[in-house]
């Protein structure tokens, strides 16, 4: 749009036509206050904060409403509009309890800040407040009618941001209330957002609410664990008797992929990690029982008998089973190890997505993946299958939101009524199972129509949305699992027939995405080389085995045929997850490296308690192949990073960790994980080290080690890692020849927003949600209108 | 229903029905009614426009913009339907005139929202109604059903190829939703708030379309205009202040009720002549002019004559012509406090100023009034009430403030004398009971 010249406390700018003044002021650097405006939300007008001065208008007016005009003069602060804003304060304060040392906005209040900024802090009133009883909406969300400053903030971002449509209000003049969608309670998808977005402390958290002072706690940002998407968290830690405790989860200064947006279990489940079942100690079985043992001791033991197991069979009598919910640098150093140290290529992991076809597909088309910045920026997007708006929460508040501020033309394909229909342009319902039909159809099979059509989808409803999808450009497609294999391809291939096309292919959980790009199979290296070639990798480790390993099945077979001889579990729960036959591993030797004694460790004969990915530095790389950091809050007394246990193993198979992990050498930065310093600290070392031309010592347990053999070897993996380092999500790109799978090797984890695979069941939070479900008859879903 | 009153000095015109028995489609009929939509029919929207722009009709509503001008707003070509809105939400303590309307000449109503249709080539008209008039919606009920079995409504009205629908609508008793923005959130089914302007409602207005939003009064003067002529009509007031208007003069006088003068009559003689004085040999303190959103003007004041433009000049309004007349046994402080009791029921509670500011003077002044003042409170009411001015959402928050301030700056002396804990003057049986400070 064409720029419009206006003057703002004397200076001369200017701005795009259509600009919010409030915008237009911030951008010049100038801060008008505001409790009612947040950006991408409705305008509501209603605080009265933002008042400013327009030349030739008689009364003040508000900055959040006002659209900058040509030749518009404004003043942003005199003596009136001081006092104006004061008043509004002081208004505001007048039936405010007052409570700020004990509130949990203490510190964190806009309406503090206001009254410091105003100097409204002395009360002109003498009557009595006016006072309501807290009351629990939810077993995460608390309301307190006195702080509430009526900013609706919270009704905005619940509705138009979640289309959740929870929260409404309720009577009028001073009697008027913020009311949860079922009287006295809530019924909704306890993101939390409208608890984040409370510029006071008048909703508060179940998870957090009294427990610390903002000031108390280190804030660290780092990635979240449990999904696919990769939400950037800042967790709120303090120290503990056991190491470190998580008290808080959101995202503190908004930035990153995810801006405003947590889901419950970003914001909540972060409380697995202090769960009273994990494991602190190794166990060893001893006499049939599990029994507590020295490290040293489980060591001795494990690197003792995988050296004579390698000695006496070789490699292939080991099986490897990675983690989707381990770092990029521990599951590319797993399947070094495997390859280099074992020597095997038994290696495998809990497939949730189809990442090896999808490479295929893409047959080297870098460019065609979309990011989650892309996502919410798409003129158009399709997605097929999934269930976003519970599986990936995230995307589905990209799709949402890029569909409510941009626009974005939305197609849906499904088999269910999908919540993300309600923005869709077009939504075809489906039979279970035919999307690869439809993937067909696409193609221009008009011979499927057939098996597609129903009462709900009509053949000229399935053609029309077809003919749509053709004149669409910079299409982003989003699949889920339900696309496998040649479909997929086939998928890709219609789909590069949209100018700029970009796919997205949806896997489930926190690094899925990572544990497939490093080369966690058995017949694929990292990148989605074939075991066959990679020459590189070759070169590099001084050889590996030829021939492609055994998956997650054929290691079942191979143990009850008696061949396995030993298991590597590292973070995965295979026997729940592949409803594995505890007696088929009886005869093997199994090592388990977890936080809780989850259903695998019922045929473990070592179990060694790992950290989690808060506990830990490295990278993850998410479902659209975004790679962010992760950074250590702090660690628990007793358990080690999963790194470290795989290092401290090869090293007692007698392997020279050096040819494992090439420490020591020109690396400029440490990921802080070897100080055992709380992250930021160490990062901030290390590049003031750097600054001053000394080279950084790395350890062997330091994954940027690893990450920097991974820039190097790993195709896809070249960002930069200076921008990596600062925080900013870097978008990688998908190479290798990859290859095809048998399409039932995977096997979705149909989480839903309260579930979280085997790690959700040890939080506190997503266990209160699912209990109080129950007990009440739950609505899945509350009407838009 | 109402008593009606006359006085020789009134001029007839949106009165001219009253007691007819007007609510009869056939005795309307005999009165001259549904002439002058037909005239209309055959005006165009250009010229009608401009007819009712150059009678001098200013908005009955409160705020006395020039009707024809407002509906020169709405732009000619819109992708959505255009709509005319009848406000009859008629809610502004002191005024009771729509309802007269509606209770006598509901037909009249139904053609100005017609004839305000065909000048912006509008199809839709609905025609809001305070909730608290039960018993006039059944009337103009009646009215929208014998219009249309008559074919002045519907498809093809009086054969003129032209369709034209009209509704009516409940309200569910809120004074904001007169506001007009909130009045058509409130038609659209939604909480009664205000809406953000610009846009205003000529451009966006209900369900997005260009909307004609006009008061009942307003819309009633309309055919009268079609039938009389612009020139006509603004001859019976002074300029820019065209034909007359529906006082509702009320209080201490002795002929109460709702009196048809021309635009720009007297104030002191509306109260000393047409209504008959003070009642009971009493003597005049201040007067209400325009509803109790205006301020008020001491006995010293009221020569004063009532069009929009003069009392714009004496520091008040006339907004929607309820006069409010109080005589020397009124105390200011309770008058003030019953005002704020108003304004605190009704603030719809958007706003910072007007939610918090509404409630806290009427805290402040119901503790005042009953003899639990302190000094700085008489300040701290006017603080308030200034801090209120110009700032809200809505001119709600204003018509709180407005009177209030009046009342501190003219009758500073009686706060005054409600310090220190003496009773209040005007109680006879001395100190009053303190109020609930919760409503
Ligand atoms: C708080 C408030 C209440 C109002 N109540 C009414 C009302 O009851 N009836 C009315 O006609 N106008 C009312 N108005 C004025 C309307 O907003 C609007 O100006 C009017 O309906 C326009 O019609 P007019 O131009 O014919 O006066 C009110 C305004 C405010 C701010
Ligand atoms: S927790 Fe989320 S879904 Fe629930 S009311 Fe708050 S914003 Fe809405
Ligand atoms: S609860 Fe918080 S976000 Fe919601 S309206 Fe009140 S102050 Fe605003
Ligand atoms: S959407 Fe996914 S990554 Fe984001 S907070 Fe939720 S679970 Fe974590
Ligand atoms: S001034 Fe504000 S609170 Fe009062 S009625 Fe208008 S919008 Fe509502
Ligand atoms: S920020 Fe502008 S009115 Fe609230």
């Amino acid at each position: 749009m064409a720029d419009v010249n206006i003057t703002l406390d004397g200076k001369k700018l200017t701005a795009p036509a259509g600009t919010l003044l409030i915008e237009a002021c911030k951008n010049a650097g100038i801060e008008v206050p505001s409790f009612c405006y947040y950006p991408g939300f409705s305008l509501q007008g209603a605080c009265r904060m933002c008042l400013v001065k327009i030349e030739k208008v008689p009364k003040l007016q508000t900055a959040c409403t006002t659209v900058i005009g040509e030749g518009m003069i404004v003043t942003t602060d005199s003596p009136e509009i001081h006092q104006a804003r004061k008043s509004m304060v002081e208004l505001l304060l007048g039936n405010h309890p007052l409570d700020c040392p004990v509130c949990d906005a203490g510190g964190e209040c806009e309406l503090q800040d206001m009254t410091f900024a105003y100097g409204a802090a002395e009360s002109k009133y003498i009557d009595i407040k006016n006072h309501r009883e807290e009351q629990q909406w939810s077993p995460v969300v608390y309301f307190d009618r006195p702080r509430c400053i009526l900013c609706y903030r919270c009704v905005r971002v619940c509705g138009e941001g979640m289309d959740v449509w929870a929260l409404g209000i309720q009577n009028r003049g001073v009697a008027s209330v913020i009311a949860p969608n079922k009287e006295d309670h809530l019924e909704c998808e306890e993101c939390g957002m409208c608890i984040d977005i409370c510029p006071v402390g008048a909703l508060t958290s179940g998870a957090y609410r009294y427990k610390t002072r903002p000031w108390e706690m280190k804030h660290i940002d780092t990635t979240c664990t449990h999904c696919g998407d990769g939400c950037r968290t800042t967790l709120g830690v303090r120290r503990a008797d056991t190491g470190i405790e998580i008290v808080r989860g959101d995202n503190r200064d908004k930035s990153g992929i995810n801006g405003d947006f947590l889901c419950i279990k970003g914001r909540y489940a972060f409380d697995f990690v202090d769960n009273e079942q994990r494991i602190k100690q190794p166990l060893i079985r001893k006499d049939g029982r599990l029994t507590p043992s020295s490290w040293e001791e489980a060591f001795e033991l494990i690197g003792r008998r995988f050296a004579e197991i390698c000695g006496r069979e070789g490699g292939r009598a080991i099986g490897v089973i990675g983690s989707s919910k381990t770092s990029n640098e521990e599951n590319y150093l797993l399947q070094k190890f495997a390859r280099v140290v074992l020597g095997t290529n038994n290696i495998d992991h809990h497939r949730t997505g189809d990442f090896p076809a999808f490479a295929r597909a893409l047959a080297g088309k870098l460019d065609a993946t979309a990011s989650m910045r892309d996502v919410f920026k798409a003129p158009a997007m399709l997605v097929i299958g999934n269930d976003p708006t519970n599986q990936h929460p995230l995307l589905a508040w990209q799709i949402r939101n890029n569909v409510r501020l941009h626009r974005s033309r939305l197609y849906v394909i499904n088999s269910q009524p999908i919540k993300l229909r309600r923005q869709a342009t077009a939504f075809a319902h489906i039979p279970a199972g035919s999307e690869a039909k439809l993937v067909a159809l696409l193609a221009g099979d008009d011979s499927v129509l057939d098996v597609l059509v129903s009462e709900n989808t009509p053949r000229e409803a399935l053609l029309s949305l077809r003919d749509r999808l053709r004149g669409e450009q910079n299409l982003v497609i989003i699949f889920g699992a339900e696309l496998r294999g040649e479909e997929m391809a086939r998928l890709v291939k219609v789909g590069s027939a949209v100018s700029g096309a970009k796919f997205v292919c949806l896997g489930d959980y926190a690094n899925s995405r990572g544990a497939a790009d490093m080369g966690l199979y058995p017949d694929l290296l990292p990148g989605y080389l074939p075991v066959t070639q990679g020459k590189t990798f070759r070169e590099e480790w001084g050889g590996l085995p030829d021939a492609p390993g055994l998956t997650i099945p054929q290691m079942v077979d191979a143990a009850k045929a008696g061949q396995l001889k030993a298991l590597y579990v590292v973070g995965a729960n295979p026997v729940a997850r592949f409803n594995i036959d505890p007696f088929a591993f009886a005869k093997s030797f199994v090592v388990m490296q977890d936080m809780f004694l989850t259903e695998t460790a019922l045929i473990a004969d070592v179990v060694l308690p790992g950290a989690n990915a808060y506990e830990k530095s490295g990278t993850f790389t998410n479902t659209c192949g975004d790679l962010q950091l992760l950074r250590k809050a702090g660690e628990v007394t007793g358990t080690k990073p999963d790194f470290e246990i795989i290092v401290r193993i090869a090293e007692r198979m007698g392997f020279d960790v050096r040819k494992l992990v090439p420490f020591g050498g020109g690396m400029w930065a440490d990921m802080g994980q070897s100080r055992g310093a709380q992250s930021g600290e160490a990062d901030r070392h290390s590049v003031w080290l750097e600054a001053h031309g000394l080279e950084t010592k790395l350890s062997p347990f330091d994954p940027m080690a690893i990450l920097d053999e991974i820039q190097r070897l790993v195709p896809g993996y070249h960002v930069s890692r200076r921008t990596l380092l600062s925080g900013t999500d870097q978008h990688t790109r998908i190479g290798g020849p990859g290859i095809l799978h048998n399409p039932e090797l995977i096997v979705p984890a149909n989480d839903d927003l309260f579930t979280s695979g085997t790690l959700g069941r040890y939080s506190r939070a997503l266990n209160s949600v699912l209990e109080n479900q129950r007990r009440k008859p739950v609505e899945t879903e509350v009407a838009a209108d | 229903m109402a008593d009606l009153v006359s006085h020789p000095d009134e001029v007839k015109i949106v009165s001219k029905r009253f007691g007819q028995g007007a609510t009869d489609i056939d005795r309307y009929l005999e009165l001259d009614g549904y002439k002058a939509v037909q005239k209309a029919l055959g005006i165009g929207p250009d010229a009608l426009i401009n007819e009712v722009k150059n009678s001098g009709l200013r908005g009955r509503g409160g705020a006395g913009f020039n009707t024809g001008m407002k509906w020169s707003f709405v732009p000619k070509q819109s992708p959505r339907p255009k709509y005319v809105l009848c406000n009859g939400d008629e809610s502004e303590p002191g005024t009771c005139k729509d309802r007269l309307i509606f209770e006598h000449d509901p037909h009249s109503v139904i053609e100005g929202v017609v004839i305000a249709g065909l000048s912006v080539e509008s199809h839709v008209g609905y025609i809001y109604i305070r909730g608290e008039y039960r018993y006039l919606s059944n009337i103009m009920q009646k009215a929208i059903k014998d219009a249309y079995a008559r074919g002045f409504l519907g498809k093809n009205i009086f054969g003129s190829g032209y369709d034209f629908d009209v509704y009516w609508h409940g309200g569910a008793g809120a004074y904001e939703v007169g506001e007009e923005s909130a009045l058509m959130e409130s038609l659209e089914g939604k909480r009664g708030i205000p809406r953000i302007r610009p846009p205003f409602p000529a451009v966006v207005g209900l369900w997005g379309g260009p909307t004609i939003i006009n008061n009942a009064e307003t819309l009633a003067s309309v055919p009268h205009i079609i039938l009389g002529g612009a020139e006509w009509y603004a001859s019976l007031g002074p300029p820019r202040n065209g034909g007359t208007r529906l006082f509702c003069l009320s209080g201490h006088v002795a002929r109460p009720g709702v009196y048809e003068l021309p635009m720009g009559y007297n104030l002191k003689k509306m109260i000393y002549e047409v209504a008959g004085g003070i009642a009971d040999g009493r003597r005049l303190k201040a007067v209400v002019p325009g509803g109790a959103s205006t301020p008020c003007l001491t006995a010293e004041e009221v020569d004063v004559p009532m069009d929009f433009d003069s009392l714009m000049k004496a520091g008040s309004m006339l907004g929607s012509g309820g006069v409010v007349v109080l005589d020397d046994s009124t105390c200011m402080v309770k008058f003030a406090l019953r005002t704020m009791q108003f304004y605190q029921h009704e603030s719809c509670g958007w706003c910072i100023p007007c939610r918090e500011g509404t409630d806290w003077l009427k805290k402040t002044l119901a503790r005042f009034h009953a003899g639990e003042g302190v000094k700085k409170d008489i300040d701290n009411i006017q603080y308030l009430a200034e801090n209120m001015l110009g700032r809200t959402f809505c001119p709600l928050g204003d018509a709180a403030a407005m009177p209030t301030i009046a009342f501190i700056k003219k009758f500073r002396k009686e706060f005054e004398d409600h310090l220190e804990g003496r009773p209040c003057p005007f109680e006879k049986e001395g100190v009053v009971k303190q109020l609930p400070v919760f409503a």
